[in-house]
């Protein structure tokens, strides 16, 4: 029997609503009632341990695109940052659009045995946004919910059907919000900066407008909707007056959008474009204040990993994505800090509010659940060196930044797997 | 106190923004005094002997290239010229390879046209010891455009300072409009743009210009009217204007249009014209009509501007900042791993 202890730390357990200095006991991988002396301890005085953290929102790009970031790398990289389950977007290829194909990933996954993924399955077959996937099939390969991401589902027609089945089975459907007709050949937030760069912008109606009509879509069907990597003022009040109206509306916030601006992509930097794009101080302040208010109950990255020669032809060539698994924590913290959420909700964040949306059997340190374990100190500073991180990719705008707060050790099912700043496994 | 000439030491021009006011005025001084030379016997002189210019251009062009072409050539550099369609990256080469490559060849300077807004600065970074200098670079910035402006309201009697300059036509993908409006707010001209809301950027108004949508109020009290070449395809692809035939009617420059402008007005256009789209014939072709001039004083400040940045780079060295890349990710990875 393989036992543990993490002693002193403080435990914050937002499914449970803890937050006290205790101890954790392991016990075979799980989490244990207090018990005795353990073959292992951490003492964990000074730091916070949390349940591992879920990113609900990642790509990685196996199968078909390896040479960015593959199923290993990727799991290196969310425990790296603290992350023991992820969500992987389904714009592999081939497409997370048959059932072969979500299994596979899954098997692999554990064959790697650092990070559970759990599929995004795609809502239509091949991403092309015209028929629907077998969902349900998908669903008992392991799917937890349905999106086309990468790609918005744009045909009004076909997202009404998408969520009127998905909502017969209570599946959640997953939206990358652009009207491309209105972003086409846009490379940034169409504004300032843009018109400064002489390049063609994404202008923040594009989001806005596509997120309005799912909406309405979404009542009529009585459907699970969930906006992804949300970016406008426009479109977190378009969500918090779906919630106030009672429909089943959910949204997320990527690191970068909270935490950045368009500012960035001055001197034409690659690194800092993606999309839905960084917006203008507006934006980032209603994205904050989306979090504050709990409109926004989901903190995910959006991880989109890309070689340099995706990234080195000019910006407005240059691949859309960041990766974020490994800057995912120390940035949030910022939200603490700056005095937004108080820590417990911020954890909740990524930990026991994803969990509840997509029902996964994580985020918590329940008696009795897998040992998923985050354990990191708030106030450790240290610089993000893109030459240093495990993904394969080196896309952050992050790069020579300083980050406060920092991963210490990541346990997956009551194994150490991160620590010292080293994979193991 | 540095003189004018040590300020002006920059190894790259990507832009307008960059430039400081005085800096902008020596390369347009330095071009007047290039003028002369254009109009000898013979044409040329030594400043550049032993200096080697490559003219890489991703886009058409006919002026810009052959401007910088005689430039380089008056002043004795060896000038090579390369094509998009003669080059390698129409056999699957990168921007980037294509780049690498002619800097391994140890050209002074290498002048960059291309679509991609942007391309001279992340091309900079990789190609330490070359310099570069901006041809235009899609929508954004076209610095010798506006210093050949320059000379040429510099050689009129008005000058360039305190003067209005009327910008007519498509703002939104202009990469002349841009640098005007950044001249304009270093060396205090102002600027008046011209345009329907389909043609102009987000947010223009943060260059302090006036905008106006109807151009006979714009005419008024103008000392230029500056009129941008319309992209025939441009405006009726993506709806940005219904018909060329409407466009003339309400931005295009003829002699009514003329006749409410004042009588030191003058016009002036990068080119290449439409004839009968963004000017009619008698405008292009009147006294009012600066355009020749333009072209003449392009080669002029050319001149300046090779003078100015032939000899800046650092001298070369084997390792390249990408392989220097990959070796510091390597390390980096192989200490993990």
């Amino acid at each position: 029997m393989t036992t543990l202890l993490i002693k002193g730390g403080r435990v914050i357990d937002p499914a449970n609503g803890v937050d006290e200095i205790a101890d954790i006991y392991i016990e075979d991988g799980r989490i244990a009632a207090a018990g005795g002396k353990a073959k292992t301890e951490i003492d964990a005085s000074g730091l916070i341990v949390c349940p591992g953290l879920i990113d609900m929102h990642v790509h990685l790009r196996e199968p078909g695109q390896e040479w960015k970031e593959d199923i290993e790398s990727g799991s290196r990289a969310a425990v790296a940052g603290g992350v023991t389950s992820m969500c992987c977007m389904p714009n592999t290829k081939p497409r997370l659009d048959h059932a072969g194909v979500v299994r596979q990933v899954i098997e692999r996954a554990r064959q790697v045995g650092l990070c559970d993924v759990y599929p995004i399955g795609a809502v239509s077959r091949d991403l092309e946004g015209k028929e629907l996937t077998e969902m349900r099939e998908l669903m008992r390969a392991g799917a937890v919910a349905f999106s086309d991401d990468g790609n918005p589902i744009w045909h009004s027609g076909v997202m009404r059907k998408a969520l009127e089945y998905a909502s017969t089975f209570d599946f959640l459907i997953i939206q990358h919000a652009e009207d491309l007709q209105l972003t086409k050949g846009g490379c940034m937030n169409e504004g300032r900066i843009s018109t400064q760069l002489g390049v063609s912008g994404m202008p923040a109606v594009g989001e806005d407008d596509m997120v309005s009509r799912d909406i309405m879509l979404a009542k009529l069907a009585d459907a699970r909707y969930h906006v992804a990597h949300i970016s406008t003022r426009g479109a977190v009040e378009l969500v918090r007056r779906a919630q106030a109206e009672g429909l089943k509306v959910t949204t997320e916030a990527a690191p970068h959008h909270f935490a950045l601006t368009e500012e960035e992509l001055l001197g034409f930097n690659a690194d800092a474009k993606m999309s839905p794009p960084l917006r203008t101080e507006e934006d980032r302040q209603a994205v904050i204040e989306g979090l504050r208010d709990g409109t926004i109950s989901v903190i995910a990255t959006d991880h989109a990993p890309h070689h340099e020669d995706d990234k080195h032809c000019g910006l407005s060539c240059a691949a859309f994505g960041i990766v974020g698994l490994e800057s995912m924590l120390p940035v949030s913290l910022g939200l603490e800090r700056e005095g937004v959420l108080p820590m417990s909700d911020l954890i909740a964040t990524m930990t026991s509010n994803p969990a509840k949306l997509l029902h996964l059997d994580a985020g918590t340190l329940s008696e009795g659940a897998a040992a998923d374990i985050c354990i990191f100190n708030p106030d450790e500073k240290w610089t993000l060196d893109r030459n240093k991180l495990f993904s394969k990719s080196r896309n952050t705008p992050w790069h020579g930044r300083e980050m406060t707060g920092k991963v210490v050790h990541t346990i997956k099912n009551g194994r150490v797997v991160f620590q010292k700043g080293d994979v193991i496994g | 106190m540095s003189t004018p000439h040590q300020q002006m030491f920059f190894q790259h021009l990507f832009g307008i923004g960059q430039l400081s006011k005085e800096q902008i005025e020596h390369l347009v001084s330095m071009g007047e005094s290039f003028i002369e030379l254009s109009r000898r016997p013979i044409k040329k002189a030594p400043t550049l002997r032993g200096k080697t210019v490559i003219n890489l251009f991703f886009e058409n062009s006919t002026r810009t290239r052959t401007s910088f072409e005689i430039a380089g050539k008056r002043l004795s550099a060896d000038v090579i010229n390369i094509s998009a369609s003669t080059s390698a990256t129409s056999k699957g080469e990168t921007l980037l390879d294509t780049a690498e490559t002619l800097a391994a060849m140890q050209p002074h300077v290498l002048v960059i046209r291309h679509s991609i807004a942007g391309t001279c600065e992340f091309l900079a970074d990789f190609l330490p010891h070359t310099s570069i200098v901006n041809a235009g670079d899609g929508a954004h910035e076209h610095p010798t455009q506006i210093l050949t402006d320059l000379l040429t309201l510099k050689t009129q009697a008005s000058g360039y300072e305190g003067i209005t300059m009327t910008i007519v036509g498509d703002i939104a993908h202009s990469r002349v409009a841009r640098s005007h409006l950044l001249a304009a707010q270093k060396l205090g001209y102002k600027v008046r743009v011209v345009a329907p809301k389909t043609l102009l950027p987000s947010q223009v108004e943060q260059y302090g210009c006036e905008v106006f949508h109807n151009f006979d109020e714009a005419i008024p009290g103008s000392d230029v009217l500056y009129m941008l070449r319309v992209q025939t395809e441009r405006l009726t692809d993506n709806c940005s204007f219904p018909s060329i035939r409407e466009y003339h009617e309400a931005y295009g420059l003829n002699r009514k249009r003329l006749a409410l402008a004042g009588d030191n007005c003058v016009v002036m256009h990068p080119g290449p014209m439409n004839r009968g789209v963004e000017i009619s014939s008698d405008v292009a072709d009147s006294a009012r009509s600066r355009i020749l001039d333009q072209v003449e004083h392009g080669v002029a400040v050319r001149m300046a501007v090779l003078t100015a940045l032939c000899g800046t780079a650092p001298e070369p060295e084997k390792r390249t900042p990408r392989r220097e890349k990959a070796e510091a990710a390597m390390q980096a990875q192989g200490k993990l791993l």
